[in-house]
């Protein structure tokens, strides 16, 4: 399993409570929670499934590479953490 | 009371302020239209300077020298990046143009080191000029520090310089900060560069790298000129302070109504009398309750006076920048002025304020001459 957690930032705006979820890659972890919270995704996601330009996605104390495909692996044990960026203003 | 003038630097243009007995007065703006970063007057010689951001047209930086008349002058330009080099910004992972997207600011260098200007940027790198702002050279050693790889933007899409803080100990002595990318000192002009962050928290980052000095997101330094150990700072995730010049910060919790904000002004003759600007929140960047409100602690950082005679009554929403609000040399008199246009001035610490004006554009800076 994999720990996904929100910033609270996200949480003034959609229910995205932390939860432990399975999935070999950043996506497939995403996809596990949305299908539960199917409201959250366009906060993280654009229409396209790439993160939003103002979104932050750590895999455990690094920021993923693949923002577009969302192929970063995860193992069972990993973290995975959504903040909202600081650029933008 | 003799009179004094301050800059004020607008998405609209430059506006100059004198403030005297009979009350602040606004001369005609300059460069009307043109967004103006920040404007400073040299006190070793006197020059203005004046950072223009035309937007399709680039950055430019403009000096009127004492009794002159404006002059465009150069601005920072970066190297070519080498070939085969990659600098990718880790948040958008994106590579990083070596342009210079803003001039973000301007000091003056050490009295003793006449000429030198130093200038902090956007994507971050930091700029000298030996020669009142004629040519620019990147400080590669700063440029070149591995920890630049983790710099990202805060306020902007890629990591940038605002504060430049000379130490009045001397010319070689510098305190540099960065959105994001923590804060960095030299004490031999420039040569090498060490981290000064250690102390600062974030909470943009998982928990577990929320004192890694190199995440942290100071939003201004202010340092205490008669004290110059002790600098002070308004940081996204609240007030620090350092009483060693860097070498380690403690948090300051309580503040007033909030500890975010953006701006920070620091007492030039006494090291616990410092003044913030708050607002709820980084997702909600306005006052506390609607009521805009200046926080000052003289106690160096214990306690906090909230400050509000002459500040608006009604509901307000105004968020003050962190290169907005500044101090004079006396310590009696600051200047705040507000992304929605509002200026105000006081000449007693903040005990009250004066409006000098509500209808001003988006306000970037505030500086006295």
């Amino acid at each position: 399993m994999v720990a996904l957690r929100f910033a609270k930032a996200f949480r003034r705006h959609v229910d995205c409570p932390d939860a432990n979820v399975t999935g070999s890659t950043v996506g497939e972890v995403f996809e596990t929670y949305f299908a539960d919270r199917p409201d959250v995704r366009s906060y993280v996601l654009d229409p396209s499934g790439a993160v939003r330009k103002h979104v932050a996605v750590f895999r455990n104390n690094d920021q993923i590479v693949d923002r577009v495909g969302l192929t970063d692996s995860v193992a069972d044990g990993d973290r995975v953490d959504v903040f909202q960026a600081l650029s933008g203003g | 009371m003799t009179d004094t003038t301050a800059l004020i630097g607008t998405r609209k243009g430059l506006f100059t302020v004198t403030l005297g007995d009979g009350g602040p007065e606004l001369a005609a703006p300059e460069f009307l239209g043109t967004p103006v970063t920040n404007a400073l007057r040299d006190p070793r010689d006197g020059a203005v300077y004046a950072s223009l951001d035309h937007g399709h047209f680039g950055v430019h930086v403009h000096r009127r020298d004492d009794g002159g008349d404006w002059t465009e002058i150069a601005a920072p330009e970066y190297p070519p990046k080498p070939e085969g080099v990659s600098h990718v910004n880790p948040m958008s992972q994106k590579e990083v143009d070596w342009s210079t997207q803003l001039v973000w600011v301007i000091e003056p260098g050490h009295a003793d080191d006449p000429g030198v200007l130093w200038c902090g940027t956007i994507p971050g790198g930091l700029f000298r000029s030996p020669d009142r702002g004629d040519s620019w050279e990147l400080v590669e050693s700063l440029w070149n520090v591995p920890a630049r790889g983790k710099w990202f933007g805060g306020g902007y899409d890629d990591a940038g310089i605002h504060s430049i803080s000379v130490d009045p100990r001397g010319p070689g002595r510098l305190l540099v900060g960065l959105s994001c990318g923590g804060a960095w000192r030299t004490q031999d002009g420039g040569a090498s560069w060490e981290v000064a962050a250690h102390g600062m928290r974030a909470n943009f980052v998982p928990p577990e790298l929320e004192y890694d000095p190199d995440a942290q997101d100071p939003h201004r330094l202010a340092r205490c000129a008669a004290d110059p150990d002790v600098v002070w700072c308004q940081h996204h995730c609240g007030i620090f302070k350092t009483t060693d010049d860097g070498r380690r910060w403690e948090e300051i919790t309580e503040a007033g109504p909030s500890t975010f904000g953006f701006a920070v002004a620091a007492h030039p003759a006494d090291p616990d009398t410092a003044w913030f600007v708050p607002a709820v929140s980084d997702e909600v960047r306005v006052p506390v309750g609607g009521k805009f409100v200046v926080t000052r602690t003289r106690d160096g950082g214990r306690s906090f006076d909230v400050l509000d005679a002459g500040l608006p009554e009604a509901a307000s929403y105004d968020l003050v920048y962190r290169h907005a609000l500044d101090i004079d040399a006396t310590g009696d008199q600051l200047l705040l002025g507000s992304t929605t246009g509002s200026l105000w001035w006081t000449g007693d610490g903040g005990d009250s304020f004066e409006l000098v004006s509500a209808n001003l554009p988006p306000i970037n800076s505030v500086r006295f001459c």
